[in-house]
């Protein structure tokens, strides 16, 4: 199989639309089961109430913006490596979609620490990892927007990709260490609530959903760049 | 290999002694920020020496991103940077003979002036050597990461505000670590983890940054 | 039904959480569509 008959983003322009299509249709139908699982199977909380079922959307959408700048920097990668044209655009077709998850990670765990923890905001190790993360995808996009020659700006950002992705684990463990050394004992959002099973069950759905979601999105924002650059 | 090294860490000590102005004004801003702080939060001495080492590093972190945009800025003016890219050495060897030049003005003089601060927050004397170990460990590798930012945005419009926003967030594990390293000792438990992987940090981006820095300035000079 | 919508008295929490994200996306969708017919 010729793995680079689709690296030109001519070829890739059609095969882009069936994809989007297929996995939008995908999105929508494990979102509603999700959603389902989440309100109506998975039990009430015996501690948090229902408060907890933000969970179905918090954690999905961390394994998302987390998942997304991975790829983005593969897609990166790729195209420093083999000069591809598409590898770039594709690059920079996820960035906005993985800032606006990373934006809903932190957005409903606020939402969720004040019924929990008593706060809109707690230096939890993960939420602060998270908040990083968004200014890694803002400055990817804040580069990208920067460089006029769109050659310059793929390869820039690609760099930068690259550069953060290997930063992001050592983010972290830095990170959750100065959690610990601030604040103790502290609780993790995520840690909370038993995982009893329907409720892992409506995350991977949600998460499954917000994956094609993601691809749906990331297929028809690179067919705008394909046809912005001819 | 030395030859070149030697000539580029020479010529840039050079033109940076020629401006004395920059780096005078980079340390200068170093101490008015860690001066500033006191004047927002109270002078309860309590309070300053427990956010001292924090303050010191952020204000270290701050002053050095400042300095950044001189790196490659009057080269790539002049076309001295074209030359370069262009010249026989090895460009990983050059950039990283530029970054240490540029830690020797920007970077050694926060730790040198460090102690001072710490003075003005009443940090106990014992830990004045963790505190300036931690900025001597620390420093070169905020020179190197923030070289990658500066090669790539050589050029760009807004380049100094873009600067700050792709290089903070990688700087924050140097932070907590370097800051970390001080409250450690503080707290009596002597901070030679953190100081260890600073040590670390140090090694890897001295290995691993002087490649992506090359890459990012052929990247903006195409 | 009501119980439903009150989720407990977190009502807040959770519709602002979910609101605000299929929002988000939503806006994410419709300002894609404008790029793409734009372009």
């Amino acid at each position: 199989m010729n793995w680079f008959w689709y690296a030109s983003p001519q070829t890739f322009f059609p095969l882009a639309a069936t994809i989007a299509r297929w996995s939008g249709i995908a999105a929508v139908v494990l979102a509603l089961a999700g959603l389902y699982i989440g309100f109506f199977v998975a039990p009430t909380d015996a501690q948090q109430g229902e408060a907890y079922r933000i969970i179905f959307i918090h954690v999905p959408a961390a394994w998302m913006s987390m998942f997304l700048y991975v790829v983005m920097a593969f897609w990166a990668a790729l195209g420093l490596a083999f000069n591809t044209r598409l590898s770039g655009m594709m690059a920079r077709a996820l960035a906005p979609t993985g800032a606006l998850f990373t934006f809903i990670a932190l957005w409903t765990g606020s939402l969720w620490g004040k019924p929990t923890w008593g706060t809109y905001w707690v230096w939890d190790a993960r939420l602060t990892s998270e908040l990083i993360l968004l200014f890694l995808y803002l400055g990817f996009m804040g580069l990208q927007a920067a460089i006029d020659d769109p050659r310059r700006a793929d390869r820039a950002g690609a760099l930068l990709a690259i550069v953060g992705v290997i930063n992001i684990p050592i983010i972290y463990y830095s990170v959750q260490w100065w959690n610990t050394l601030h604040q103790g004992a502290s609780v993790s959002l995520k840690s909370s609530p038993t995982m009893a099973a329907p409720m892992l069950a409506g995350m991977l759905v949600m998460a499954l959903a917000f994956w094609m979601y993601s691809i749906a999105v990331a297929m028809v924002r690179v067919r705008c760049i394909i046809r912005e650059r001819q | 290999m030395t030859g070149a090294i030697q000539c580029i860490v020479r010529r840039d000590l050079l033109l940076a002694m020629r401006r004395k102005s920059d780096v005078a004004t980079a340390l200068l801003f170093f101490v008015i920020v860690a001066s500033l702080f006191p004047l927002g939060v109270g002078a309860e001495p309590n309070l300053l020496r427990s956010i001292a080492p924090g303050v010191i590093w952020v204000a270290a972190l701050l002053s050095s991103m400042l300095s950044l945009s001189r790196l490659f800025a009057a080269d790539h003016a002049d076309g001295t940077l074209e030359q370069i890219l262009l010249g026989a050495a090895p460009l990983s060897l050059v950039v990283a003979a530029k970054a240490f030049a540029h830690w020797l003005v920007s970077g050694l003089p926060l730790v040198l002036i460090a102690p001072l601060l710490a003075l003005q927050y009443d940090l106990p004397a014992s830990l004045y050597g963790v505190l300036a170990l931690s900025l001597l460990l620390g420093t070169p590798v905020l020179s190197l990461i923030g070289a990658i930012g500066a090669a790539l945005t050589l050029g760009l419009r807004g380049g100094g505000v873009l600067l700050s926003l792709l290089v903070l967030p990688l700087y924050v594990p140097v932070l907590i670590m370097g800051a970390g390293s001080v409250e450690m000792a503080a707290a009596g438990m002597g901070g030679q983890g953190q100081l260890l992987l600073l040590a670390a940090f140090l090694v890897v981006a001295a290995a691993f940054a002087p490649w992506a820095i090359a890459a990012a300035l052929r990247i903006s000079s195409e | 039904m009501s119980e439903f919508f009150a989720m407990g008295g977190y009502a807040w929490y959770v519709w602002g959480s979910y609101g605000v994200t299929f929002l988000l996306l939503f806006i994410e969708m419709i300002l894609l569509k404008k790029r793409s017919k734009k372009a």
